[in-house]
Formats: structure tokens, sequence, C-alpha cells
């Protein structure tokens, strides 16, 4: 026992000494929240909205007045022509236009209904749907209470179009204000302690290999399954740091809520941890460099975080065949484990499944690097 | 009691696949002596060395190490030995101190005795300065003095050395050798790969591998006059024309 905890204090000292790294490793959550949480979001903001208004109307500039006040649109003028509105959008000084046609405001008390036309530039498909979407949500809401205020003055000859429009009544569950944080934190945790734990223990496996100091350890009395063991404790211990500077970042600069049971959010995060230090090892155990290492860590397990997690595209609308792939993947059953938790604060029966899952691959994947580890013993 | 011979070693083979890389060996290396293991790249020194130290296992033949059977007690084996390879030498973002209180520890050193043990070895190494200095900062002379310390810094009853000398010019190479002779003086038994011809005449007795077997076995003043050589490196010379490995 005393070998080992010889070998543990060395494993804290190597890392220790090496500042840098430690500092990447602790800092790069902090960075990547932070620019995910403010810098790169995939929210819509300030996005400049023209106005094209054949009649002169009083209602539709209030309508405009209404739309700069919202936190997505600033409202840049008014066009006198179609064309003028086509070239302000080449020219790239509005990214949006709202066009009402010439009589307006008598047609929308016609049976008929009244047009409004919105464009948007559409070289960013993304931003050009929300941005339509935002605008007649804002557009219907505004005449709705225009045309109810109508009817209080004083009622008109019946049919009513806007207001008698279809009127969705949208609610969006567990995130009602649509912030990208509620997306991509989980996200990042399945990223950042699958890259210390894997890439991390296994890199630092290896490059005793390289050395050659291997050899001399395995001539030594310390056991080689001890010498694994000992690598992975600094890495477990940097992952809960990470993991609780995570939480810390998300609650108190995000201001994301941690909606359900924080003890099994920790819980399904140390299970996660422990099956991505088994990869670590695992890979360690199969390749005989620290480039290989890294390549095999970062082709395999990050990329494939990133891509099949559901962090950045959602897995449901993938062919079959990456759908069944994506199920392979540890960080997928993680992120939608801690979704559940955080984010919906469902209660734990519910995540029963992912966390079973992960549990079982944390056994075959420890039970795989043992075997491979005692065969490299000859 | 205790034996007389700290390795002993009978009709030892290792084959890879079809390939014999050591075939057949027998030979005793006696307590307290310096055992020099010579033969050129690829003769099957490394092979050898590797099962008597518990990192590979015989294909067939048997041995003993410090008392201890080399298939079965090798864990044995490992707690009375030490170990210096030629490629590494102590970890260098480590300091001085560090890594001898691995080492120390990792052998099992008792901890109320690990600082004593540590500040005669400096001592005697004259780096008692150098404690709290990074290894990667040393002349590699120097740190190849400190692995050697840490090799026997638990006190082993033998210490193998795997091309020690590797990389260190002649003066260093010189400095070295008396660390082996001191460890001698105290007990220790050591067991010596080099392929320096000139560092075999500092050993008791040379062994000499050839395509894997033990071609010559004496001290190097018998091997000299058998083979009427000049030189150890006149007397492998000889031995090596017959060899059929290239390296």
């Amino acid at each position: 026992m005393k070998e080992f905890f010889a070998f543990v204090k060395k494993e804290f000292l190597h890392i220790f000494r090496d500042t840098r790294t430690l500092l990447v490793l602790i800092g790069l959550p902090t960075v990547l929240i932070v620019l995910f949480g403010f810098a790169i979001s995939t929210e819509i903001r300030n996005v400049n909205v023209g106005l094209f208004s054949a009649d002169a109307d009083d209602s539709v500039e209030r309508l405009m007045r209404k739309i700069d006040q919202s936190e997505y649109f600033t409202y840049v003028g008014r066009f006198n022509t179609e064309e003028d509105v086509d070239e302000a959008m080449r020219r790239g000084v509005i990214d949006a236009a709202v066009m009402f046609g010439s009589g307006f405001s008598s047609a929308l008390y016609s049976p008929e209904g009244a047009e409004v036309f919105i464009a948007a530039d559409a070289t960013n498909p993304n931003n050009a749907s929300m941005e339509i979407m935002y605008l007649s949500g804002i557009i219907a809401e505004y005449f709705k209470d225009d045309i109810s205020a109508i009817h209080a003055a004083g009622p008109q000859d019946g049919s009513v179009t806007a207001s008698g429009m279809l009127q969705p009544n949208l609610h969006m569950l567990y995130n009602p204000q649509l912030k990208s944080s509620y997306n991509f934190v989980p996200g990042i945790m399945g990223l950042i302690l699958m890259l210390i734990c894997s890439l991390m223990t296994s890199v630092s496996i290896v490059r005793e290999k390289e050395s050659g100091s291997m050899e001399v350890l395995l001539v030594s009395p310390i056991r080689p399954i001890n010498i694994v063991l000992a690598k992975m404790i600094p890495y477990f211990v940097i992952a809960c740091v990470v993991l609780v500077n995570i939480l810390l970042l998300t609650i108190f600069v995000l201001k994301v809520p941690i909606a359900g049971s924080f003890f099994w959010m920790i819980l399904v995060s140390v299970i996660y941890i422990i099956l991505s230090l088994g990869i670590g090892m695992l890979v360690s155990s199969l390749v005989r460099t620290q480039i290989i290492a890294t390549l095999i860590c970062g082709m395999i397990f990050l990329v494939p975080v990133m891509m099949f997690s559901g962090m950045l595209y959602p897995i449901e609308s993938m062919p079959v065949a990456l759908q069944w792939f994506a199920q392979i993947i540890p960080a997928k059953w993680f992120i939608e484990a801690i979704r559940k938790i955080m984010i919906e604060g469902v209660p734990v029966r519910y995540v029963t499944v992912e966390i079973l899952i992960m549990t079982a691959m944390a056994v075959a994947v420890f039970t795989a690097a043992v075997i491979k580890f005692k065969d490299k013993l000859d | 009691m205790e034996s007389e011979n700290v390795i002993e070693v009978v009709h030892l083979t290792k084959k890879f696949g079809d390939f014999t890389a050591v075939d057949d060996i027998s030979f005793h290396v006696r307590r307290g002596e310096i055992f020099g293991f010579l033969g050129a790249n690829g003769a099957g020194k490394t092979t050898a060395m590797r099962m008597l130290t518990g990192l590979s296992f015989p294909t067939s033949g048997k041995g003993t190490v410090a008392g201890f059977d080399i298939r079965t007690q090798s864990e044995l084996i490992k707690k009375h030995i030490g170990y210096m390879s030629q490629k590494f030498a102590l970890y260098g973002d480590l300091t001085v101190r560090d890594n001898l209180e691995l080492f120390a520890g990792i052998y099992g050193v008792p901890r109320k005795e690990t600082d004593a043990r540590i500040d005669n070895l400096l001592g005697r190494l004259s780096m008692s300065h150098e404690k709290n200095s990074r290894v990667r900062d040393l002349p590699q002379g120097w740190k190849q003095k400190l692995a050697f310390s840490v090799s026997i810094i638990h006190k082993p009853e033998i210490v193998f050395l795997d091309e020690p000398t590797g990389g260190v010019d002649p003066a260093a190479r010189r400095q070295f050798w008396e660390l082996i002779y001191e460890a001698v003086d105290e007990g220790i038994t050591a067991f010596v790969t080099t392929h320096y011809m000139d560092e075999a005449e500092y050993c008791d007795r040379i062994s000499m591998m050839v395509d894997g077997r033990i071609e010559a076995l004496d001290s190097p003043g018998a091997l000299k006059e058998k083979f009427g050589a000049a030189s150890i490196a006149e007397v492998f010379d000889i031995l090596a024309r017959g060899a059929k490995r290239t390296e």
C-alpha cells in the first residue's frame, strides 16, 4: 500500500510541475463556458429590421416601435420603395424587412384578411428562420391587441379576420427563454470530462512506456495494476474539480438553475468520469506512443462526442445508421442523463436506462483494459 | 544457509515463435562479484536479463535469483533486486528529492529511514546542494550516477545494470564504475551489460553471448590467455566472427 501512495504522490507531482497543462485543464472549461455562454450564441440578437409600407399608416409605425423594443431587433427606418429595401438588404444595412401592401389597414378588417410580407436574409438559414418566427410572433401579437382595442371601442360588423386568425399558443418547456446554455452545458461537460480522463490518462501511461520508465517500474515490486490505478487518481480528482467548476459557472455566471437532484447529477458524472478513465486505460494498453494515444482519443472519442452527442446536431434527425452509431457513444448517454436531471428536473427513475448503460460500459471497458494489460506483461 | 551463488541458471531458453532469442544458457553469478554480460546488439542479452528480472517468462529451463525461482517467485525477486536501464534515468520533471522518495517508497524503505538514506546518498555523490533541482537540469553523467544510487536505495542483493554508461564520456564512465565498486564493497552483486569492451576489464568475470548462446565465460585475464588476445575487445572479435545474426 505504501508503494501505491508513493506512486500516487509522484503522479500529482507530475501534474503540478507541469503548470501549463494544469492551467489548460482548469482554464479550458471556463473559457468554453464563457465563450458559449456569451460570445458564441445560437440566439439571434441585434437584427436590423427595415419597414416598407405603401400607405402612410400610424399603426404600422407603432408596430415597428414594438419590434424595436424587443431585445432581438433594431428598427432602422422606413424605406420608400421596395427597391430601396432590396438595396439596403444587399448592402447589409438591414437583415430583415417587414412590408405592407397598399390598403393594408382596410384589408385588416375585411373577411379576406390582410397580408404582411416578411423578408429575411437567408444566407444564414438558421438565423433567417428564427428571425421570421420571432417577427411573425410579434406581428400577430400586436394586431391581436390592436383589434381587441378596436373591438372594445365599438364592435364593427362581425367577422374580424386578424383576431379570428388561428393563434398558436407556444410553450417552450424547461427552457422558457430559449437559452442556448441549456443545450451546451451538458455537452461541454461530456466533452471536457472525456478529454481529461481518457486523453490525459492514456497519454500519461503511454509516456512511461515511451521513456522506458515503465520497464523500471515493472521490475520494481509495485504491481502493474497499481501503476495504472495510481495514474487514474489524480485525473479523477482533477475531473471532479473541473466538474464543480463547470457547475458553479453554470449556476452563477450563466444563471442556469439545476432543476433536478444535485446528488444524482454528481453521481451520474462520477460514473461517466470512471467510464472515461477506463477508456483511457484501454487505449493506453493498446498503443505504444503518445501521438497515437492522442490521435485515438481525439478521433475516436472526442470528435464523436461533438458529432453524436446531440450537442450540435439532434440525433433524431440523423440517418438511421448514424443514429445506431450514436448509441455506442458514452457521452451521448451522459449528456442525455444530465439534460434530464439538470434541465428537465425529472426524478432519477427516468434516467435509470442511461445510468445502467454507462455502468455496463464502464464494467466492459475496465474488463477489456485489465485483460489487455495482463497480456502485455508477457 | 545462504547460497554462495546469487544467480543460478540452467538450460534457460526463450523463443519468440520460430526465433530462439536465448538458446539454452547455463551460468551462475557469485555473491559480491561484478559479472559482465557482454554481447553484440541482438545477441540475446536483454532477453536473458528480462527473464532474470521477472519481465519475461522463460520458454524452458530454470533459474533462481537471490534464492527465488524465476518461474514462480518473480514478485519476491523484484523485492531483492535493483534495476537500472540504459534508456531511463529518473523522471526529469521531478526534483532529485522527489525521485529518491518515490523509489524509496516503491521499494518499501521504511519512512523513518528514508530521509537519512537520501541525505547519505546525496552526500556520497556530493550532490546535496542539488536536492531540489529538477533532474532534467542535471548533466547526463550526474543523472546516471543518481539513477544508479536510486537503483540500490533499498540495499538489494543484486543490481542489474543494463548498458548503464551509454552516452557518457570516458571520465564520467570511470566515476560511474567507482560507484559500482563501492556498492560491491557493501555486499551488493552487480550484473552489468555493456558493449564498451574496456569496461569489461573492470568486471570480475564476464560472459560473452553470440547468437543467443554463451560462447565464453571466465575472468577477463583467463579469457585473454585462452584466446591469446591482448584485450577483451580482441576476444570478442574472435567470438563474434562466427555470429550469424546481424545487428
